[in-house]
């Protein structure tokens, strides 16, 4: 099934994708030029002034910027239109503890809504169906902007927002939802809630869920689409470019398209700024050039991620981007070794224990400690000590594999470790350095 | 005639049995014996109780995880050479015991109950019957 909400933009031809960005991003440095003094000053200090940006070959000129610009040009200092022209502000969850201000015009908004739009019609979504949207809404993008895209899709939207899982369980089958939109840790929470009310993926009529604003693993996902009995779709995006839907899967679930009518995405060496070939994995980094009030250009996201433009089978023709690894700013530096949070999940859920862990790093006698606490499960429980001892060695023995590090394993009681209706907390890092 | 014990999970820091307990009490349920293992982290309570089906079900609603386990209870005179009686049978039948524990006199002081797991309870249980030695009934041990 090839289904699109905008066909024209979603499958043109590469040629055509190249013209609207050629053109489109030589428009917005004019316009960032002339109404964000912030930025104009960065372009002056590399010598450079609107007329040397010609096409998309000219961007790798251009200055970054990063979340630490965010921060000083609080929170006007990157608004290009005036006040009175915004409709909205949206903000960061604040996960790295930096929290930033974003603004929309009306037809930013639109912009932001046309993608959500185009990932709900992606994992089949028509006017026929029942989108749930359990992100939060608020000054958190994610349920705004999925709330928005189902909309312009026509589906019936129920905008149950997250929180009062058993609430959530009881619209999804009172109402027949067919799309589910949440944090992919909230999902596996509103399966596990499904489960100890003794319902099975035949109990709900869901079959497909848009699951982002963190990191996952494949696990991850294969775990909720058995529990749901759904397609587990992933979509990308940040608030600093405009919010959920900057990318998202479609049917093949292998990688994201990127709306590059409206974003340009690069891939960057995160310790020299160099642009790197296609393939190759490194940060990623957006410019904007439809935007109007907002509109960041080189924007350094700190997630690592490769980009692929093969032909797709879904026929649309938007650069790939692979599920990030996870965000700079999540990376744990233990000893020296670079860990990120998904490659501990993926070793988990391949043991066969359920996704709710917690990472505690701390510093004893100037040595770095890695404590992953798991909670135990019904199916890993048994009556003899030493089975349960060796799964536990044997998950050590699998972490030390694929960090190529030593951590402990702690297996603690069920429900112990706090649930996420949003995004989770995974690392509680204590080191005092 | 196997026994059902109900082995329960506990992290191995302080109060965790005290709530699982309290579970138990705020349910009446009487306790006929109770063995801990224990390694540095967790540890496993096996208990013998009156009411197995309500004490499972209270202790998942509370989050608990526990499983059934089959075991055999014996009785066992409180006297000199009592166990070594029983064992002498199992050890006879080739039978591997993993682990044991006792609770003494019940309502009645001149004996006590052994707790058996071991590696095929129905050979056990046949052995030690042939032996004439007695074995008890879930019900007999609510009441013992």
């Amino acid at each position: 099934m090839k289904q699109y909400y905008q066909k024209e933009i979603e499958t043109a031809s590469r040629e055509q994708l190249k013209a609207w960005q050629d053109e489109r991003l030589v428009r917005q440095v004019r316009h960032v030029w002339d109404n964000v003094p912030y930025y104009r000053k960065k372009m002056e200090e590399k010598g450079l002034t609107p007329e040397d940006i010609k096409s998309t070959g000219d961007l790798y000129k251009l200055p970054f910027l990063s979340k630490a610009d965010l921060r000083d040009a609080y929170p006007y200092g990157l608004l290009a239109v005036p006040l009175e022209d915004c409709v909205r502000i949206q903000s960061t969850s604040g996960t790295t503890g930096k929290r930033v201000v974003a603004f929309y015009t009306q037809a930013d908004i639109d912009i932001w809504e046309d993608c959500c739009a185009r990932a709900i019609c992606a994992v089949g979504g028509t006017k026929k169906d029942v989108c749930q949207v359990s992100y939060g809404y608020g000054l958190f993008t994610g349920g705004p902007g999925l709330n928005g895209g189902s909309h312009k899709v026509g589906c019936l939207t129920i905008p149950t927002s997250s929180g009062n899982t058993e609430r959530q369980i009881m619209f999804i089958r009172d109402l027949s939802a067919t799309i589910l939109c949440c944090t992919p840790s909230y999902a596996a929470y509103i399966g596990e809630t499904m489960k100890s009310m003794g319902l099975g993926p035949d109990d709900i009529p869901l079959k497909a869920g848009i699951f982002g604003a963190e990191a996952w693993s494949e696990e991850m996902r294969r775990d909720i689409e058995t529990t749901m009995g759904i397609k587990a779709y992933d979509i990308y995006g940040l608030t600093e470019i405009s919010g959920p839907g900057v990318a998202f899967e479609c049917s093949e679930q292998s990688g994201m398209h990127i709306n590059e009518d409206h974003f340009i995405a690069e891939i960057i060496d995160p310790d020299t700024g160099e642009v790197l070939p296609e393939g190759t994995q490194g940060e990623l980094v957006f410019s904007s050039i439809t935007k109007s009030a907002f509109p960041l250009l080189r924007y350094r996201t700190r997630d690592i991620t490769t980009l692929t433009r093969k032909p797709c089978s879904c026929g649309r023709t938007h650069v790939k981007m692979t599920k990030p690894r996870g965000r700079t700013d999540d990376m744990l530096i233990i000893r020296g070794v670079n860990v990120f949070p998904s490659q501990i999940e993926t070793v988990l859920l391949n043991h066969g224990y359920a996704a709710n862990y917690q990472i505690i790093v701390d510093r004893v006698h100037n040595s770095d400690t890695l404590d992953v606490q798991v909670e135990m499960t019904p199916e890993m429980f048994t009556d003899n000590l030493g089975e349960i001892s060796q799964r536990q060695e044997a998950l050590v023995d699998g972490l030390r594999s694929m960090l190529g590090l030593a951590a402990k394993v702690t297996l603690v009681e069920p429900k112990t470790i706090a649930r996420s209706e949003g995004k989770a907390v995974r690392v509680i890092d204590k080191r005092k350095i | 005639m196997a026994i059902k014990q109900i082995s329960v999970f506990l992290e191995n820091k302080p109060g965790t049995l005290l709530k699982m307990t309290g579970v138990l009490a705020e349910n009446k349920i009487d306790m006929r014996a109770l063995s801990l293992a224990e390694t540095k982290d967790f540890g496993i309570v096996r208990l013998i109780v009156d009411d197995v089906y309500t004490a499972s079900t209270v202790l998942k609603d509370k989050n608990f995880i526990s499983i059934l386990t089959d075991v055999v209870g014996v009785l066992i005179p409180d006297e000199p050479g009592g166990l070594d009686k029983v064992l002498r049978v199992l050890a006879g039948a080739n039978i591997n015991v993993e682990y044991m524990y006792a609770f003494l006199g019940g309502r009645n002081l001149n004996r006590a109950c052994m707790i058996f797991r071991v590696g095929d309870s129905r050979a056990a249980e046949s052995a030690l019957g042939a032996k004439g030695i007695k074995l008890l009934s879930q019900e007999e041990i609510a009441t013992f």
